[in-house]
């Protein structure tokens, strides 16, 4: 069963020795979209991310990127095709120093054949392609910022060299895994240039979140889902405003 | 009918072997890389009790059971209690620590062919046409009791289920007010003490020497990991698979190779189902 | 109050960047060590020359220097920890036995053709727990060289529990010193390059986070064997001239001696920097020379010496000596 569109997610299915962590999720995504993914806690948000980008298998379902079936790849391989994904708890490589966290991904065959964000590092040098990534991302380049070993920088550093991780390899689609989670008001503020540079580029985002605020300043379309089912999709203003949704949230007044 | 009745007597000495180190791995997660040198210790010990000192043979056993649950907390309480969680570092640490304990008892005269324990029924019976020694079915025996004892104990009793408790989940059982340090004291003390035991049952089939505790320690590894590491019925059904698979071997081609079949196992599991037969561990790599 | 705070020299700091080489004490401070290493270790065959005895044991503790060389590569930048040190030494051995005696080819090309026969050998074997937990990689490697002993003996292959002889030996006794020394010294200093290499940091994030190396698009499983490739290479080579030594191969090469030497020269010598494996070898060797006396006894004593350092004082020598050469403490008030 293909579809035209960008990315189709059909029917994903994945249960943990009977608990249903997603029953049955599709949607499709449209090339360059920024797709937003709400619902409370334990509703298979990170479990659907995990599904898609190959880091769990789905019991059922399929995933159809470009046409192509991808369900069941191993990640690297998903990861090689453009689909990549931040991870909810950060682990940057700590014995290295920021800026060489990210000659990993720059050492990718992928990074390699395309060249990283923004052309060059194919060869040789990714040192100083490192520090101008994380300069775009907003490491003060100048400063020792960048040099210092990963496992000191404050969070939302960190998070930010999350994303440098992502898109020094050029993906087509990022997962956002809760990006803004635990960074201040400022640190986010921070952040929306780098996601609004993003989108201008043509890299589609799905963001998984729950600061709904910042997300619906950016999403085109947004997706709710509760205890693994997909409850509501459309734009913003028609999800916020779904009687289903608002239960998830914020509980019935019925016992 | 030969082949049944020797299979089910190497199935059962081979759960034995294992069912120390899968009960320390189940419960603490602390792979314990010193069995098969406490197998040795347990063996040697007797032998030196019963000989040397001139206790009666029942009491030496006890005592050497005894002897080798200390040592087995011992190791816990002073060396691996500090490095705990950092399981590369217990790996090192436990098999330093048993070889230590291996070569140490070869330099003290743990060599040569002299050392025997002494069975505890002579003689052999015909059962099903089939020549068996009593000790074999003695071993047998007790065994299943064994396994039936272990059962009731974690099920049943305080200790046993605090034990299960921390299997399962360290944190919820801590916060219970369940002592993760005691409870690892106590999986590693009944641990070696079921190696001690396994080498009184089971030495006097033949000679005390220092290889058996490598044996030992291959042997118990191969069961869990093929079953699972972690699962107890995976051992025990894993130790049936690999002992009759031993004697096949062993009548069909020849005695050397029956390391060999449980090398040869281990790969093949890791290389089809990595978490073993009944593994409670689904993810074997680092969770995301 | 007082809490003890950790400095930089400053002729550390002297020596960043381009002022390294801004006088003469600048160049000594980072040179210094490194050349007494180098000169010491040069040095050593010719210091020897009246006691021939003691230079044998440098050609093997050069051997034992290149498996911790393996084994601190493995298990501190990529996060394999290897039990079984003596596997690889073993294949070097026996493939440079093979190449030497029965297709007849002569020394210089054995040591090379067998490391890499060797390496590639291991690796294959090595391959089925590369994508589990570290716990099932130490398992295995702790088994083959057991099994490749039982192997050896039950086919009766490569010369049963005789071995293979008449193995050529080196023609010269100063080549067979200095070969090695040679080797050492190379791997020493090209480990260090390969690691801070590209390549090297990928096989470095692989074990500080491998999923997050996975998401980045690259296979970890090529990776890893990638790392067992090139250690296997340095062991085997070190076997294959070890062979040469003896002019024999045979089931000792499989021995616990060598699996755990390695180990414990890591841990004392400290884990992480590759010197370490050469200092801590360049301590243990010659000790167990003189426990020889004790016949087996000596395992004991090298197996209470590295838990004993695994436990209290896990971060070996040359880490405390780095440290203490590169910075100073002071209490400081708070």
């Amino acid at each position: 069963m293909k579809d035209k569109a960008f990315l189709a997610v059909n029917g994903i299915t994945k249960s943990f020795g009977g608990v249903f962590a997603l029953a049955d999720v599709s949607f499709n995504i449209e090339q360059g979209e920024t797709f937003g993914i709400i619902g409370p806690n334990g509703s298979g948000k990170t479990t659907l991310i995990n599904c898609i980008t190959g880091f769990s298998k789905p019991d059922k379902g399929t995933v159809y990127f470009k046409e192509k079936n991808i369900t069941r790849w191993p990640p690297h391989k998903i990861a090689h095709i453009g689909i990549s994904r931040t991870f909810q708890i950060m682990r940057p490589y700590y014995s290295l120093p920021a800026f060489k966290n990210l000659i990993i991904p720059l050492w990718s065959p992928r990074a390699r054949k395309l060249g990283g964000w923004r052309g060059g590092g194919k060869h040789g040098d990714r040192d100083t392609f490192a520090v101008d990534i994380l300069e775009e991302i907003g490491f003060e380049r100048d400063s020792r910022v960048p040099y210092k070993l990963a496992s000191t920088l404050p969070t939302g550093y960190q998070k930010r060299l999350e994303l440098a991780r992502c898109i020094s390899m050029r993906p087509e689609i990022i997962f956002c895994d809760e990006v803004f989670s635990g960074l201040s008001m400022s640190e986010i503020a921070g952040m929306m240039p780098l996601i609004e540079k993003m989108k201008s580029e043509g890299v589609t985002l799905i963001m998984v979140e729950h600061r709904l605020r910042e997300l619906f300043r950016v999403a085109d379309r947004v997706m709710a889902l509760q205890f693994g089912e997909k409850i509501a999709e459309g734009t913003s203003t028609e999800v916020i405003e779904n009687e289903k949704v608002r239960e998830a949230y914020l509980g019935s007044e019925e016992v | 009918m030969e082949v049944l009745v020797y299979g089910i007597i190497n199935s059962v000495i081979l759960s034995l072997y294992a069912l120390g180190f899968t009960l320390v791995y189940s419960i603490s997660r602390l792979p314990n890389f010193a069995h098969g040198a406490l197998y040795v210790t347990c063996g040697y010990l007797v032998f030196v009790l019963t000989n040397s000192i001139g206790l009666p043979y029942p009491a030496a056993a006890v005592v050497g059971i005894a002897a080798t649950a200390l040592i087995g907390a011992v190791i816990y309480r002073f060396i691996l209690i500090r490095i705990r969680g950092m399981e590369i570092s217990e790996i090192i640490a436990t098999y330093a620590v048993g070889l230590a304990i291996l070569e140490g008892l070869r330099w003290g005269g743990l060599r040569g062919m002299t050392f025997v324990l002494p069975t505890f029924y002579p003689g052999s019976v015909t059962l099903f046409d089939v020549s068996i020694d009593i000790q074999r079915l003695i071993i047998v025996a007790i065994g299943i009791m064994t396994f039936a004892g272990l059962y009731l104990f974690t099920h049943f009793s305080r200790i046993g289920l605090a034990l299960r408790g921390i299997a399962q989940d360290e944190r919820a059982a801590m916060m219970l007010g369940i002592d993760s340090d005691m409870t690892a004291v106590v999986s590693l003390a009944i641990g070696s003490g079921l190696a001690g035991f396994a080498a009184i049952l089971v030495l006097p089939l033949g000679n005390i020497v220092v290889e058996a505790g490598y044996t030992v320690l291959i042997f118990a590894i191969a069961v869990c990991i093929i079953g699972g590491l972690g699962s107890w019925s995976g051992a025990i059904i894993s130790s049936f698979i690999i002992g009759f698979a031993q004697i096949l071997t062993e009548k069909f081609l020849s005695s050397h190779f029956t390391m060999l079949v449980a090398v040869l196992a281990i790969i093949v599991t890791l290389l089809l189902k990595p978490s073993g037969l009944f593994g409670k561990q689904k993810e074997l790599e680092e969770r995301v | 109050m007082r809490r003890k705070e950790r400095i930089d020299r400053g002729i550390k700091v002297r020596t960043e960047g381009i002022y390294a080489i801004s006088s003469w004490r600048e160049i000594l401070y980072l040179v210094g060590p490194r050349a007494l290493l180098i000169l010491g270790l040069l040095a050593l065959p010719l210091i020897l020359e009246l006691a021939p005895y003691w230079k044998r044991v440098i050609n093997i503790m050069c051997v034992y220097a290149m498996l911790a060389l393996a084994f601190d590569f493995l298990a501190n930048y990529v996060g394999l920890v290897c039990l079984g040190g003596a596997f690889f030494i073993g294949a070097g051995g026996y493939f440079t036995a093979i190449f030497n005696v029965y297709v007849g080819l002569p020394f210089y090309l054995t040591i090379p053709l067998a490391g890499i026969c060797g390496a590639v050998f291991c690796t294959v074997l090595l391959l089925p727990c590369l994508p589990l937990r570290g716990v099932y990689f130490a398992i295995v490697t702790l088994m083959y060289p057991l099994l490749a002993t039982r192997v050896v003996e039950a086919f009766d292959i490569l010369g049963g529990t005789n071995g293979i002889t008449g193995v050529d030996a080196f023609p010269n006794a100063y080549l067979e010193s200095y070969a090695i020394i040679f080797l050492v010294l190379f791997f020493l200093f090209a480990m260090r390059r390969f690691v801070n290499q590209d390549i090297g940091l990928v096989l470095r994030g692989v074990k500080d986070n491998d999923q997050s190396v996975r998401a980045s698009g690259i296979n970890v499983t090529y990776m890893k064997a990638l790392a067992v490739f090139v250690a296997a290479f340095v062991g085997c080579l070190g076997g294959a001239y070890l062979a040469h030594l003896y002019m024999w191969a045979g089931l000792s090469l499989f021995a616990l001696d060598f699996s755990i030497i390695p180990i414990a020269a890591v841990v004392i010598g400290g884990g992480g920097t590759l010197v370490g494996a050469l200092i801590g070898t360049l301590i243990l060797v010659p000790l167990s020379e003189f426990l020889r006396f004790f016949g087996t006894f000596r395992i004991v004593i090298y197996c209470a010496a590295l838990t004993a350092f695994i436990v209290f004082k896990s971060e070996g020598l040359m880490v405390y000596a780095q440290r203490k050469y590169h910075q100073f403490e002071r209490w400081a008030k708070v």
